[in-house]
């Protein structure tokens, strides 16, 4: 069969397929919670170096002090610097947070992609999440941190058990979805071992809805450990978290309202923040939500 | 009707020009195209893709996707009314009363939670004051006249318990009951088989006689067009190449474009048979078959046969080709044979070694004798991956040093006639056929003895697929690969294969040379295939019917 060859259109050339993260300043409202992120995570990691007193130092001479040039928001009832520990707190709350977020990601991910692959592991993997997806998450972190001891590794732990199971199952989903790809069966057929066919070719299309997904366990773990601090089952009261600092703060309200106020103002400040980011993430990356935005 | 009557025209699109923005400097999707279309009359618009007939007809439906496609110069007339720059509320009005449209894929255009019964009556509700029961009646009458079986029952169905030919009547029968003057059908038969496209085609013909509507037909497929076209308009990138009669554009094109597309339409005609082969029998397949277990909650089982004693033998350097309509089971045998799928009965012998029990460990080795390349090129090659890591994926796994890999991806490149530099992109930037391209080098890249194309060419424009059948060819007898060629069209298999077997309900109904089969076909099925062929009167690349009797 003689023919003559007729050129093909061809394609424009771009860039690799990446993440991209330049939705991090897409509208002014996502700007400005990048910004205030960045600032608390920012101040959070420069406490040893900003903070004007020891968080811990307990000086009941200085006790429940307004604002002064010398304590900048006062003290609490035990006299120590309410800035200091807020800016020491930061630090616990994103430490749970992203600690939460990573943990739960990795862990979720590796069970989403097994229980995708394999139908017998997915029939126990998926009724083990089941189960724990029926326990309310608090109720949970309070048996465990109770039977293990309040440390910030316990109460990471506690957070992120009841966080894998979602993220378990987003990645199960996509990765059913993916490997009823011809790709991932070409793959199977050039001989590719198993662990390189989910590492190489469904692994990676999991990164934009674990990203986002990310983000609100990031959110929702630090006020979890709000939460848990506040009710007297987190971390030891001495640290400074944010929920220790309001659980305190409760006794002195008719007082000092501002011991309540500024723990809870970063903490809500922060968790909007995140979740807006992720808002913008899921977005940017999700192709479907693009094409809504288009049709508009 | 009367002869002026004849000659109205009822579609007049003048120097048509719609671009991505409305500047002059904008490009230009269309470009200058001006087309009538005549009560009565066919036009057929064809193109390869991107060649903006499916822009066109969108632009007359006013269903441009707004602020990214604008009509920016030109005119549409339909029955003497301007339609560009016409007000939305003019054009919802237009559409099923004067102009309707019918599509590709009848099942994304229905409504999947609404009868299809009530999806008719909508269109007679929004543009007539009829009563329920006179409506009932019309969209009955309509739908006996698409020629559906038992219309009753249908009227009250849901889309997806009808058939895909079914479905495509309830299209053409809601695009019809309002009597417009013009029919927009965009590659209204594409996604159909073989038999079923023959009769939508027969009926559009029909119902078009009948109702004196004027015709726009969209499509890629030269069969279809020698089928109902009573005028030819060829498009490509844009711009019109040439209009004319069907015989005029068939018989004598003026334009070396349109002779190219013509002469690359593969002949259904058998290709001359190569002398009989005493090679070595590389793939054997012995009464094999694969049955699909669906439990329901109350331990039922429901058995479903997608194939069934299946036998096939193929030689080295040989090509087999499996044809049929979908839903016959080519595909699973294929996916069986390279074992994506387990079998559930039968045996496959590879090079002589039984391979349809292997476990997976122990298949592993095998796996690089027999490769398969898949229908679709876009969703065959890892986006996120470079070309070179793809194909030097097989040959690492079997361990190939990565630097040789990659070294022999290059070669491959070269061999599918791409440039050796294409390892380092990414497959978004190549076109469909260059695609398919890699993922044959993949394929090649483990030194196969057998290659599994299914429906390797079935997504790619004609011009495309004659390129890669003669790379296919061109592989063959440089590296002696036997292929098992997998599918629908009977031209294509015509044109490469030296066996054919035709499967119907997960069964080969008929197997021999292509020469014999596809000439002297014994089963009814067969005929009745070969029948349905479109435009199976005319030998498009010699630019003449074909005469009866000369194969």
């Amino acid at each position: 069969m003689a023919i003559e060859t007729l050129p093909e259109p061809s394609l424009p050339i771009t860039t690799p397929l990446r993440p991209r993260f330049g939705f991090l300043t897409s509208t002014p409202i996502i700007a400005i919670a990048s910004i205030c992120l960045g600032l608390i995570i920012a101040l959070a990691i420069l406490a040893p170096l900003i903070a004007p007193h020891d968080p811990l130092l307990l000086a009941p001479a200085q006790r429940l002090k307004p604002a002064s040039a010398q304590f900048l928001l006062g003290t609490d009832a035990f006299g120590r610097d309410v800035l200091s520990r807020i800016l020491y707190g930061g630090r616990v709350s994103l430490v749970i947070g992203l600690g939460a977020a990573i943990l739960s990601v990795a862990i979720g991910l590796l069970i989403g992609l097994v229980s995708g692959f394999f139908k017998w592991v997915d029939a126990v993997m998926m009724r083990i999440m089941d189960g724990l997806m029926a326990i309310p998450s608090i109720l949970l972190a309070i048996a465990v941190v109770s039977l293990s001891g309040a440390t910030v590794a316990t109460v990471l732990v506690a957070i992120t058990i009841p966080e894998i199971p979602r993220v378990a199952r987003l990645v199960r989903s996509v990765v059913l979805s993916a490997r009823e790809e011809p790709y991932v069966e070409a793959a199977i057929s050039v001989g590719s071992s198993l662990p390189k066919i989910m590492w190489r070719h469904l692994m990676p299309n999991t990164i934009a809805p674990l990203i986002v997904q990310g983000t609100y366990v990031c959110a929702s773990a630090i006020l979890t450990e709000a939460i848990l601090s506040f009710l007297g089952a987190g971390i030891s009261p001495e640290t400074p978290t944010w929920g220790n600092m309001m659980a305190e703060g409760r006794a002195f309200f008719q007082i000092k309202p501002s011991l309540i106020f500024w723990p809870g103002l970063l903490l809500s400040i922060a968790i909007l923040s995140i979740n807006l980011i992720g808002d913008a993430a899921r977005d940017a990356l999700d192709p479907r939500m693009k094409q809504r935005e288009g049709g508009k | 009707m009367s002869n002026d009557k004849m000659t109205d025209i009822i579609l007049d699109i003048d120097n048509l020009v719609v671009g991505l923005g409305k500047k002059p400097t904008d490009q230009r999707i269309i470009d200058g195209v001006s087309l009538q279309v005549r009560e009565g009359e066919t036009l057929c618009l064809v193109g390869e893709s991107g060649s903006g007939k499916s822009v066109t007809s969108l632009t007359v439906m006013g269903l441009l996707q707004k602020g990214s496609l604008v009509p920016s110069s030109g005119s549409i007339k339909l029955v003497g009314e301007e339609l560009l720059g016409a007000s939305d509320r003019r054009l919802r009005q237009l559409r099923a009363t004067r102009m309707a449209m019918i599509f590709q894929e009848p099942m994304t255009a229905l409504n999947p939670v609404v009868p299809v019964g009530r999806q008719i009556d909508e269109v007679l509700r929004a543009h007539t004051d009829l009563d329920a029961r006179t409506r009932r009646q019309r969209i009955l009458a309509m739908m006996e006249q698409v020629r559906l079986p038992d219309v009753e029952r249908i009227f009250t169905s849901y889309p997806h318990r009808l058939s895909g030919g079914q479905r495509q009547r309830i299209m053409i029968a809601m695009a019809l009951v309002l009597e417009p003057k013009l029919l927009i059908a965009d590659e209204p038969t594409t996604a159909l088989d073989v038999t079923t496209q023959k009769q939508i085609l027969t009926l559009i013909r029909d119902l078009q006689r009948d109702h004196g509507t004027a015709v726009l037909f969209i499509t890629h497929d030269m069969g279809v067009v020698a089928e109902i076209a009573d005028r030819v308009a060829v498009m490509r990138q844009g711009k019109l190449v040439e209009t004319g009669s069907l015989d005029g554009i068939l018989r004598e094109p003026k334009m070396e474009y349109t002779r190219n597309l013509l002469s690359s339409v593969p002949s259904l005609v058998p290709r001359a048979p190569r002398p009989e082969s005493k090679e070595p029998i590389v793939l054997e397949a012995i009464d094999l078959g694969k049955v699909y277990r669906e439990r329901s909650l109350l331990g039922r089982a429901r058995e479903v046969a997608a194939a069934q004693g299946v036998t096939l033998t193929l030689r080295k350097g040989r090509t087999l080709g499996i044809v049929g309509e979908s839903g016959s089971g080519k595909s699973t045998v294929a996916r069986c044979i390279v074992r994506l799928i387990d079998p559930t009965s039968g045996s496959i012998r590879l090079v002589g070694r039984e391979i349809s029990e292997l476990s997976r460990r122990l298949l592993q080795p095998h796996r690089k004798r027999i490769q398969i390349v898949f229908q679709d090129p876009y969703r065959s090659l890892n986006p996120r991956v470079t070309i070179g890591e793809t194909i030097a994926e097989g040959p690492i796994n079997f361990g190939t040093p990565r630097k040789e890999a990659l070294a022999k991806a290059r070669e491959l490149l070269e061999l599918v006639d791409l440039p050796p530099d294409a390892v380092s992109r990414y497959p978004h930037q190549f076109s469909g056929g260059q695609r398919q391209r890699i993922a044959i080098a993949r394929a090649l890249a483990l030194d196969p003895d057998v290659l599994v194309a299914d429906e390797a060419v079935s997504a790619l424009d004609v011009s495309v697929q004659a390129q890669v059948l003669e790379l296919l060819d061109e592989i063959q007898t440089r590296l002696g690969i036997a292929l098992l060629f997998i599918t629908h069209d009977l031209r294509v298999a015509a044109q490469i294969c030296d066996d054919v077997a035709v499967m119907q309900h997960g069964r080969v109904v008929e197997q021999g040379p292509a020469a014999e089969v596809l000439t002297h076909p014994k089963q009814a099925y067969t005929r009745a295939l070969l029948d349905a062929a479109p435009g199976r009167q005319w030998d498009f690349a010699n630019f003449r019917p074909v005469f009866q009797g000369v194969a």
